[in-house]
């Protein structure tokens, strides 16, 4: 069984393109609306969604995803919820990987064995878990990977290249590179600076490498596409949706913001 | 007989234990059987690793392993006394009831013993700025407190809740040169205070040391934490010797996070006839749901940085918590306080404020002791334990902090205006 996420980026470097990862809060601003968003940013150009669960204690998140996280969990969203809006977003979308991020608690209480059995039937096709390195992954990696759920990995300026090989053995589908040394939103992206590191990572590593945190626009999205296999934009996006008022306001926001980074990104190739 | 080295300290405290061990050290990784480890984000883990390093390589250094007790000594005050309480030994009508004065410390908490430490591992691995989170401001104090001695810039996170009802607090960092940044997420409380200091770390790892308050965290901070104040219960070991001829029966110590009781206990684990009792906020009680007792009513999960007992719904969410006492208001707890109640080696129980603060004044006017309402909620079982045990048995009570920081909240909470 091959995974969605192989079959995507197979495809996109046959046309010498990027992956688009768009970021979302499920839950966030109506729990009834992300699916609708989710069809609406692949529409703009994403290839991969990730969804973020949202969590009481982000720790790795700036306020912008924290405070879409507090609204989400305050309109109901929970980890049950996530997977719900996967299954309704597949009725219609058999194609695009669909990737969660989030943090380890809300997995701990729905149980690991029971969690990719329930994800893997909704359809989802990788799992990123922000407070769990490798190491920490002994016992959840198994039962992700029995269920073909790839295992996203992050990797960061302070990672070393030892490390690089540990994590390198333990990811599939795609490595998530932080673009700088803080949370998510913050606005330090020195889009020359990743150039260096994403050269030792492909060292360690054949998989595709994705590069986010800190991507606003189209113009730094285009940039980090020059370097990157796929640019994950997540705040800004967040952000941009906040304020929608009802699910085709939010749609046509999704849109608004995603069109052009796609563009641009394809403009940008040579 | 004290060992210029750390961990031969521990060693120490160990055969002097005619015991088995039980194995309380962690693995290589950090984890105290299932609890423990290391839950970061990517960033973190190579600063975790420094830490790690340098906590191993300094503390068997003698020059660092003398500094650190100079400063204990001749800045902090140590040895603490324990102290026979008379009085309330006689109230509570059984055993001998013993405190251990970590409210005598310079600053006025155990947390002391700890900031000394981490701050004095700060300065030698040459970092420039230290951040802390802080609850009822002890931690928060003691941590402004180092590093205005150790001319470092200090940024401490406390959350607008806690703000609140530790005012004094608040303006004794500010007056330490500290800036303390309110957090406004969340329950606005320490928890929070928490995860916004290892935003803050994450951001600024290259010129940063994050002092943790607690032995909570990713490891190896549960560790040091304890290590650091272990000097409590090494102390309190050979004092209640000397002065009663024989260990105590029971120790009794409150635990938000559980620094102070694991400080305690620690070198105490091997004395297998020496209770180790740690005392949890029951809040409003547990059944209002409404209390801060992670051990007694939680379960575990994964929080700021490790598995452990702590306190979520069924969706994994953390939840808000509740204790007169700032300072315990914490829905998780450090892992090898999970591990000790795991194995039976220590007991967990848990007191309400109603409970902690009629303790806090039955000190008060029985000894002329005003304990921070942390400390109080410690008392208030030991009070119960002394009163079920026979006269020739001794509890010994670690009187954690001082209280003068909770007078406006007593105030407050009997509507008299200062």
């Amino acid at each position: 069984m091959s995974n969605r996420i192989d079959r995507c980026f197979r495809a996109l470097k046959e046309q010498s393109r990027q992956a688009l990862i768009p970021f979302i809060t499920v839950g966030d601003p109506h729990p009834d609306w992300t699916a609708g968003i989710m069809h609406e940013l692949v529409s703009a150009g994403a290839n991969i969604v990730e969804l973020g669960v949202p969590f009481s204690d982000p720790m790795a998140d700036g306020p912008v995803i924290q405070e879409a996280s507090e609204r989400a969990i305050a309109r109901g969203a929970s980890l049950h919820r996530v997977l719900d809006t996967v299954r309704e977003f597949r009725q219609r979308d058999a194609d695009t990987p669909v990737v969660l991020m989030g943090y380890m608690n809300p997995l701990e209480r729905y149980g690991h064995a029971a969690f990719a059995r329930d994800a893997a039937e909704a359809g989802v096709d990788g799992v990123l878990l922000v407070d769990c390195p490798p190491e920490e992954m002994l016992e959840l990696s198994p039962e992700l990977q029995g269920k073909g759920i790839y295992p996203i990995c992050l990797l960061a300026p302070t990672t070393t290249p030892q490390r690089m090989d540990i994590i390198a053995r333990n990811a599939q589908g795609y490595l998530y590179y932080v673009s700088f040394k803080g949370i998510t939103g913050a606005s330090r992206l020195d889009q020359a600076g990743i150039a260096a590191p994403l050269e030792e990572i492909r060292k360690h590593s054949a998989l595709p490498v994705a590069v986010g945190f800190g991507i606003k626009d189209a113009e730094a999205a285009a940039a980090v596409a020059k370097f990157a296999d796929a640019v994950v934009i997540g705040s800004a996006l967040v952000q941009a949706l906040a304020a929608s008022t009802s699910s085709t306001d939010a749609e046509q926001r999704a849109r608004v913001f995603l069109a052009p980074v796609r563009k641009a990104m394809d403009n940008g190739r040579v | 007989m004290q060992s210029g080295d750390l961990l031969k300290r521990r060693e120490v405290d160990r055969e002097a234990s005619p015991t088995t061990p039980m194995g309380s050290e962690p693995d290589e990784r950090g984890h105290f059987g299932p609890y423990g480890g290391s839950f970061v984000p990517e960033t973190l883990v190579h600063a975790l690793e420094e830490l790690k390093t340098a906590y191993l390589r300094w503390r068997t250094d003698e020059e660092f392993v003398a500094r650190m007790d100079d400063d204990l000594a001749r800045f902090v005050g140590r040895p603490s006394p324990v102290y026979f309480a008379r009085r309330l030994t006689e109230a509570a009508g059984g055993a001998k009831i013993l405190l251990k004065r970590e409210d005598l410390n310079h600053t006025g908490a155990h947390k002391i013993n700890n900031t000394v430490g981490q701050g004095l591992l700060a300065h030698y691995m040459g970092k420039t700025r230290v951040i802390a989170e802080t609850g009822a401001g002890q931690h928060g104090v003691a941590t402004a407190t180092v590093a205005a001695r150790l001319n470092k810039k200090c940024v401490v996170y406390m959350g607008e809740v806690d703000i609140a009802r530790q005012s004094i607090n608040v303006f004794r960092m500010k007056l330490l040169g500290a800036e303390v940044r309110a957090v406004s997420s969340g329950s606005r409380t320490l928890k929070d205070a928490l995860n916004e200091a290892m935003r803050d770390w994450v951001s600024n790892i290259d010129d940063t040391f994050y002092i943790i308050g607690t032995v909570a965290g990713p490891h190896p901070y549960p560790t040091m934490v304890r290590d650091f104040n272990a000097i409590v219960g090494r102390e309190a070991r050979r004092q209640t010797l000397e002065q009663f001829g024989a260990l105590p029966d029971a120790l009794v110590a409150c635990v938000g996070g559980g620094s102070n009781a694991m400080g305690l206990f620690h070198p105490f684990i091997m004395d297998r006839g020496v209770r180790m009792i740690g005392v949890e906020a029951a809040g409003r009680g547990l059944a209002s749901g409404q209390h801060a007792a992670s051990l007694c009513a939680g379960r575990p999960g994964i929080l700021h940085g490790c598995r452990t007992y702590l306190i979520d719904n069924d969706d994994g969410q953390i939840q808000h918590t509740h204790s007169v006492s700032a300072g315990l208001d914490y829905p998780g707890v450090g892992p090898e306080h999970a591990w000790l109640k795991d194995t039976g080696r220590a007991e967990y129980v848990a007191v309400t404020d109603a409970e902690a603060l009629s303790a806090f004044h039955q000190l008060t006017r029985l000894e002329g002791i005003l304990p921070a309402l942390e400390s109080s909620h410690a008392v208030a079982y030991g009070l119960k334990l002394a009163a079920g045990m026979r006269p020739d048995q001794h509890v010994l009570i670690n009187l954690s902090g001082r209280g003068d920081k909770d007078v406006p909240t007593v105030a407050e909470l009997e509507n008299i205006s200062l």
